[in-house]
């Protein structure tokens, strides 16, 4: 919880939500593991259910010093990630968005990054678009390879502009991702509503 | 001519010259005749002159963000409509009562009439502003959505107390009567909303079976919506409602159903409908300024100009207040002030009064001054000051990018979202969307669609970025300059470099069998700009040269599949020349990525 209270005052009504929630999907145990999230109907049908999942147990998000995923997590570490999903306040400084920002960022970032080396490839990013595309069955697997190779392109183009002959686009970095970003309102759109509804939440 | 003198919209909003031209041919007419110049009556405005406006208002609609914004949107509108009329009604009828005005013949009902009248808002010229200024989504919506509906709801009020007047005379109203009224308000709009989404349904599964007769598919587009307004009106249901109602389903299967002809003159023919039929409205507003219909009394004049602005404003502000509550997002002083000074009143109004029975209203002259005073204050004065108010109040943008990469973005945070949603237990409306969406694809789309083809709006947006490539490559040659994706205006228009020497059949097969499968996809806002895709026409242009190169390239006997020389100094992105044109779907040529291909 300190690492909330600087940020945010995610209210005690929310935590105790959350943590509601946690007992729920932890079946009254200390931490999650991965099985455990395979008790929420809904998500099956997320196309990009298996990142999200992970997302949860990457260490890079869980403000660990470490890299590689984690077994479990607890209740803290929950937190933690849903921390990324707050909407921004009213009374924030730019300094304050600035960072926020790029938290958020950070954490997209790290979901198409997969194998951790702090890049995107172009392989990568064909994952993210399979996945994206997968639930639509009339989609042959080339085309999304096709899109993830142009969107490729055009990152390339917004990151490095003109290249020569021989130069050849490694993959997207943070930097570039960034830069993608820039203009695209992400505080707006990447927040969760923190509406609640009892009886939604006990269905499960 | 207006359009065409490009400095000119930025001056003032086009109803304003349609308004001077009419006026200008009424003086003609009035100077030669001294007689009233024709006008319009009942059935022409309601049966011929609003339908098509209506109807392209509502199959041009954004519907996403339309949707997303619903709730903000219907609470504005409906309460807002309401205590609009409600508020001027009244308070003109206190004015009124001052006897020293010389109007305490105008009854309650009357004033309350008129006040329904008056809040009809049009405010057509607001959203070009808007549209030219590239105002935040959010904001551009909430006054999109008000025009869309707000002109059923005082079309329904508006009904409803000529009922009551035509009823009780001058007599007392009982409470049972006003109860009625009230339920029969909420019968008729959604009565209509609900009558409309039927004959959606029923227009799109006909379209479903259309396919080797498209000529008619415009003609049952057009004819459904005609009907479901005519029935509707049958019914004393909402015609507008139902209308709109049954464009905006309408178009969501239609569009996936008919063949890319169909579809063009659809939507050309719509947006020719609508325009003329606004421009006549305009006309004759013009035309009865001059003549003898006009009555002119000081006091009522003044304050209708005056209460027409004070509740506006106080609407806003005071339905937005409360609106913000509930909004993650919520709306800046700044947007309210936006919002309360783009109440421009137009078409429908004047109608409206125009079409008041003369029996019952010994003083509709008085009120039709009134209302074209009012028009020609907020389309003139307000029309051409909003402009330079939005730019100068610098009102938050919104950041439009055609680009693979966002849309893919977007859509990860869509799925992303919902995931957390379901992982916290939340409910949210992306719940919502995503169960509709499923339901939508389960059952209605096969019902509705013909073959289910994969519209993924990303595989279209890939394929409009394929053929620009295509094109590109096939003009450049040499050196592709940069495409700067934060607008794809730059790709349009990129001049027509050299052509490259070869191309071959494939090329141009892949060319072709794109451009019949891609769909311009951005919405058209302004009703008089369809968003022409520019892209068709350059394509058509390769095709032509491509011809011609075909015979240089047999000469030449190239071999590579693009044609492009190995030794052309070429700015090759990511070592894959070959890559966006596979997606036709042909097996023959697999995507050979060069040992390069993986590290990019």
């Amino acid at each position: 919880l300190s690492a909330f209270s600087p940020h945010s005052p995610v209210t005690s009504e929310q935590i105790e939500h959350l943590h509601r929630r946690f007992k729920q999907l932890s079946r009254d145990q200390l931490t999650i593991r991965k099985e455990n999230f395979d008790s929420i109907p809904d998500l099956e049908f997320n196309p990009i259910r298996g990142k999200i999942v992970h997302a949860f147990f990457d260490k890079r998000n869980l403000r660990q010093e470490s890299d590689g995923l984690a077994d479990e997590i607890n209740f803290e570490d929950f937190l933690t990630i849903m921390s990324y999903f707050r909407p921004i306040e009213m009374n924030m400084d730019e300094e304050q968005l600035d960072r926020f920002r790029k938290e958020k960022l950070k954490f997209l970032f790290h979901m198409y990054d997969s194998d951790h080396d702090g890049k995107i490839t172009l392989q990568e990013y064909r994952n993210v678009v399979e996945e994206l595309l997968s639930g639509n069955p009339h989609l042959e697997k080339e085309s999304a390879r096709s899109i993830a190779d142009g969107a490729m392109m055009e990152a390339a183009s917004i990151c490095v502009g003109q290249m020569g002959p021989d130069q050849v686009y490694e993959g997207i970095t943070f930097d570039d991702f960034l830069k993608m970003w820039q203009g695209i309102d992400i505080e707006t759109k990447m927040h969760v509503r923190f509406l609640t509804m009892e009886t939604i939440a006990h269905c499960y | 001519g207006f359009h065409l003198y490009h400095r000119l919209p930025r001056l003032m909003p086009e109803s304003c010259i349609l308004i001077a031209i009419g006026a200008l041919v009424g003086v003609i007419i009035f100077a030669s005749d001294h007689k009233s110049p024709p006008v319009m009556n009942t059935s022409i405005y309601f049966l011929y002159l609003l339908p098509p406006i209506i109807l392209e208002e509502g199959y041009f609609m954004p519907t996403r963000p339309f949707f997303e914004n619903i709730g903000s949107i219907l609470w504005w509108s409906v309460p807002g409509a309401l205590l609009n009329s409600f508020g001027i009604g009244l308070s003109l009828y206190g004015v009124c009562q001052i006897e020293a005005f010389g109007l305490s013949d105008l009854n309650l009902l009357q004033n309350l009439l008129f006040g329904s009248m008056i809040s009809a808002v049009d405010p057509v010229a607001a959203l070009v502003v808007f549209e030219e200024a590239s105002v935040n989504e959010q904001l551009y919506m909430m006054i999109f959505g008000e025009s869309l509906l707000n002109d059923g709801i005082t079309v329904v009020l508006y009904n409803i107390f000529i009922a009551f007047i035509q009823m009780h005379k001058y007599e007392e109203i009982e409470s049972i009567d006003v109860l009625a009224g009230f339920a029969r308000f909420f019968v008729v709009g959604l009565g209509g909303v609900l009558f409309g989404v039927v004959f959606g349904f029923v227009s799109a599964l006909m379209t479903r079976f259309t396919s080797n007769v498209s000529a008619i598919e415009p003609l049952l587009v057009f004819m459904f919506s005609y009907l479901s307004y005519l029935s509707a009106e049958t019914l004393y249901i909402s015609g507008i409602l139902a209308m709109t109602a049954c464009a905006v389903t309408m178009k969501k299967y239609v569009e996936e159903n008919v063949s890319q002809n169909s579809y063009t003159t659809i939507k050309y023919f719509m947006k020719m409908l609508s325009s003329v039929s606004e421009t006549l409205i305009f006309v004759f507003m013009g035309v009865s300024t001059v003549g003898k219909n006009h009555e002119w009394n000081w006091a009522f004049i003044s304050f209708t100009l005056l209460l027409c602005l004070i509740w506006r404003t106080l609407s806003v502000f005071a339905l937005f207040y409360i609106t913000n509550k509930f909004r993650t997002y919520p709306f800046t002083f700044k947007d309210q002030l936006i919002i309360s000074y783009s109440g421009l009143r137009g078409a429908s109004s004047f109608s409206l009064a125009f079409l008041l029975p003369d029996n019952l209203f010994p003083r509709k002259k008085l009120f039709i001054t009134a209302t074209l005073v009012v028009i020609y204050f907020t389309v003139y004065i307000q029309g051409i000051t909003i402009g330079p108010l939005v730019r100068y109040l610098d009102v938050k943008k919104t950041n439009k990018k055609e680009s693979i990469n966002e849309e893919i973005h977007v859509r990860l945070m869509d799925h992303l979202k919902a995931g957390i949603e379901d992982i916290c237990g939340h409910w949210s409306h992306y719940q919502l969307r995503d169960k509709f969406k499923k339901f939508d694809n389960k059952y209605l789309k096969k019902i509705l669609i013909r073959e289910h083809q994969p519209k993924s709006r990303i595989v279209s947006l890939y394929k409009k970025m394929e053929i620009k490539l295509a094109i590109e490559m096939a003009e450049s040659g040499v050196k592709m300059s940069k495409p700067s994706t934060t607008s794809s205006q730059s790709r349009r228009n990129q001049p027509v470099q050299r052509l490259s020497p070869a191309d071959v059949e494939s090329m141009r097969d892949v060319l072709a069998h794109n451009l019949y499968q891609v769909r311009q996809r951005a919405p058209t806002y302004n009703r008089h700009n369809l968003c022409t895709y520019t892209n068709e026409k350059q394509a058509q242009e390769i095709l032509i040269r491509q011809q011609h190169s075909f015979r240089q390239s047999c000469r030449k006997g190239n071999s590579l599949p693009w044609g492009r020389q190995a030794n052309t100094a070429e700015v090759r992105y990511l070592s894959l020349p070959q890559g966006p044109g596979q997606l036709s779907g042909r097996k023959a040529r697999r995507v050979t990525f060069t040992g390069k291909g993986s590290a990019l």
